[in-house]
């Protein structure tokens, strides 16, 4: 695939996409009942679909203009940190414990991204110091001074 | 002059507290390029659970006026805006500190800031009284209407295209009907337990602007591009006072133009910037000399850009219209605590109220008193790695969701649309309509299920909904604002970009 045409190719995908929900969206609104209680849904399903197909005529046609998709390297270097906050949100919180989870994901995360060579004693080093600083303000603000009760699982 | 009577409240040991960690943590916040003022002022809205509201709305007034000119600090010493309202200022505020004359160009920013920002405020305090009893005249219909207005004018003119403003208004639309209808008790598009009782806005919010920005980090990879920050040398404050009162004409013009854009809902600090700079350089005798470190651009684009910020929360106090996303942040502020702008903020709430906007004056001052001395720090909290900022941003927007109604499914909901909203920008949505849609569709569809009622029991739909001449205005509106945009999107594409101006 060459660089030219994966944008077009990736804005039929994502158009296609919100004009499958738009044409979800409408017919929900219409065959759902109550009827009145889809009164409104049926006013903007419907500016919502006609607006989501020529979006996705547009796209097919190539004549979007707007928005320049996702390159194969953004692609790449977004899916790690992506997969680690998706697991930290809808597994580990809930499954190892609220500071647990947060201590690891945000480790991992930094990990990942820091420039820093990964060879270095040093940079390993200060990536533990402002983990254990972070989460000493998480647990100062959201524990002890906002008192919101987090799960605790498996861990703290 | 009612507001004389709260001034005191704006100096409460508590209060004054919460004013200074407001403006001195939003000079900081703002300097930090990656964090908007609309970021920002959504991940502090769950600090301000325990708080009062008039101490909750204390505070993101607070952070909204110093984010706002803070961006100033990165966009002189880095040429990065910090905020997408400093663009104008990196054209001469960069070349100023270039030419080692950064500390003149933070003062004179900061200083230029207070001014148009006290008369933004001073905007917002004459006119909000008066238009929020001009507001007592709306019906249903009116109301729907204003509704619909609001989420037209940002998907039309907030857009790169008219057609994506406008289809991500819908979505917005659409999303806030998810969970039970209130009059039936319907159960409306509920595809998951966690959206059992419809989506909550506060999680909402701080998805829509704080997970694209952590996603956009994730996408930069490994690269260092920590940008390097220019040393400023020592400057009188005095002298910078007297250059500006040689510039008089820019700020004039950078506060009068700030202020009108401030008021038109949708149009925000970036345009103002950038007109003001653009007008001031047309009536300058020194043309020639903008984009060469010219003090008059940089005076106009800051005054311009702080001036924005009193009157763009006109519609959102008076009429319950958020103006702009940050003033949509801000009404999630004011209805976590049960009180919805317009009248009944005005009577039955003024001391919130006008300790709020009292607030919002005393808090320019604090931020160029502050602003001056701050800006170092705030220049070295510019360079923090993209792979720290994004790793925080993600555990306050997942430990914020979360304390909202200690409740999972919000973090679920949180994440979800963070992530929708990061693919549909790629690909030319914007958030500034979704949200809108967000916030306004529950007042357009109460209004509109209103209006039904009384329309079948008197002249029918029609009438009702498009006769008068209120109705007929605002329809007119509407219809304008979207054919004004996709005019507008045919003739810009011979203008500069965004991106070209900033090479």
């Amino acid at each position: 695939m060459s660089d030219m045409s994966l944008p077009r190719v990736q804005h039929i995908i994502g158009s296609g996409v919100v004009a499958a929900v738009g044409i979800w969206v409408t017919w929900v609104s219409y065959t759902q009942q109550p009827s009145e209680a889809f009164l409104f849904p049926r006013l903007i399903a419907t500016v919502f679909v006609v607006l989501a197909l020529w979006t996705f005529a547009k796209a097919c046609l190539g004549w979007t203009r707007v928005g320049n998709g996702l390159s194969l390297r953004q692609l790449t270097n977004l899916a790690p940190g992506l997969l680690v906050a998706l697991i930290y949100i809808f597994w580990a919180a809930r499954g190892l414990g609220f500071y647990t989870a947060t201590a690891i994901a945000f480790f991992i995360l930094l990990s990942l991204y820091d420039p820093a060579p990964h060879g270095e004693a040093r940079s390993w080093v200060r990536r533990i110091i402002i983990t254990a600083c972070f989460m000493a303000v998480m647990y100062g603000l959201f524990a002890l001074l906002l008192k919101v009760y987090t799960p605790r699982e498996i861990f703290f | 002059m009612e507001f004389i009577f709260y001034f005191g409240d704006v100096f409460t040991p508590v209060n004054f507290g919460l004013l200074l960690l407001g403006t001195i943590g939003g000079l900081i916040l703002g300097a930090t390029p990656g964090l908007s003022p609309t970021m920002a002022v959504a991940l502090l809205i769950p600090f301000t659970f325990q708080l009062e509201a008039a101490q909750g709305l204390i505070l993101l007034g607070a952070a909204y006026t110093s984010t706002v000119a803070g961006g100033a600090v990165s966009a002189i010493l880095l040429k990065i805006p910090g905020a997408p309202a400093n663009i104008a200022t990196t054209l001469d505020g960069h070349t100023m500190a270039q030419k080692g004359e950064g500390a003149k160009a933070l003062q004179l920013s900061f200083l230029s800031s207070a001014v148009g920002g006290i008369f933004g405020v001073l905007l917002l305090i004459f006119l909000t009284p008066v238009l929020a009893q001009w507001a007592l005249a709306f019906g249903p219909s009116h109301l729907f209407w204003l509704a619909i207005l609001g989420v037209t004018v940002i998907g039309s003119l907030d857009s790169s295209s008219v057609v994506k403003g406008l289809l991500s208004g819908c979505i917005g639309l659409w999303l806030a009907t998810i969970g039970f209808d209130d009059i039936m008790g319907a159960q409306r598009f509920i595809f998951h337990p966690a959206l059992g009782g419809g989506i909550n806005i506060i999680a909402a919010l701080i998805g829509l602007f704080a997970i694209p920005q952590v996603i956009t980090m994730f996408a930069k990879g490994r690269r260092n591009d920590g940008a390097e920050v220019i040393r400023v040398q020592k400057h009188p404050i005095s002298g910078a006072v007297r250059e500006l009162m040689k510039n008089k004409r820019a700020m004039g013009i950078g506060t009068i133009t700030g202020s009108i854009i401030g008021l038109i809902p949708g149009v925000g600090g970036q345009i103002a910037g950038l007109v003001a700079y653009d007008q001031s350089k047309k009536f300058s005798p020194d043309q020639h000399k903008f984009g060469t470190g010219h003090p008059e651009g940089l005076v106009a684009a800051e005054s311009a850009n702080n001036a924005m910020v009193g009157p763009s929360l006109v519609p959102l106090l008076t009429l319950s219209i958020p103006g702009s996303p940050t003033a949509a942040v801000l009404l999630g502020g004011l209805l976590i605590h049960g009180i919805f702008p317009g009248t009944d903020l005005f009577d039955n709430h003024p001391d919130v109220a006008w300790t709020f906007i009292n607030s919002m004056l005393i808090g320019q001052v604090l931020m160029c008193l502050f602003g001056l001395y701050v800006a170092g720090m705030a220049a070295k909290v510019a360079q923090v790695p993209h792979s720290v900022m994004a790793a925080v941003v993600l555990g306050l927007a997942v430990f914020g969701s979360y304390s909202v109604q200690s409740s999972m499914g919000d973090v679920y909901v949180m994440a979800g649309l963070g992530v929708m909203m990061y693919f549909l920008e790629r690909f030319g949505f914007s958030a500034a309509p979704l949200v809108l849609g967000l916030i306004l569709g529950p007042i357009a569809e109460s209004n509109f299920i209103q209006g039904s009622m009384i329309a079948s029991a008197t002249d029918g739909m029609a009438p009702y909904f498009f006769g008068g001449t209120l109705n007929i205005f605002l329809i007119v509106v509407v219809i304008a604002s979207i054919i004004y945009s996709a005019w507008m999107e045919l003739r810009a594409r011979r203008y500069t970009s965004k991106e070209e101006i900033m090479a």
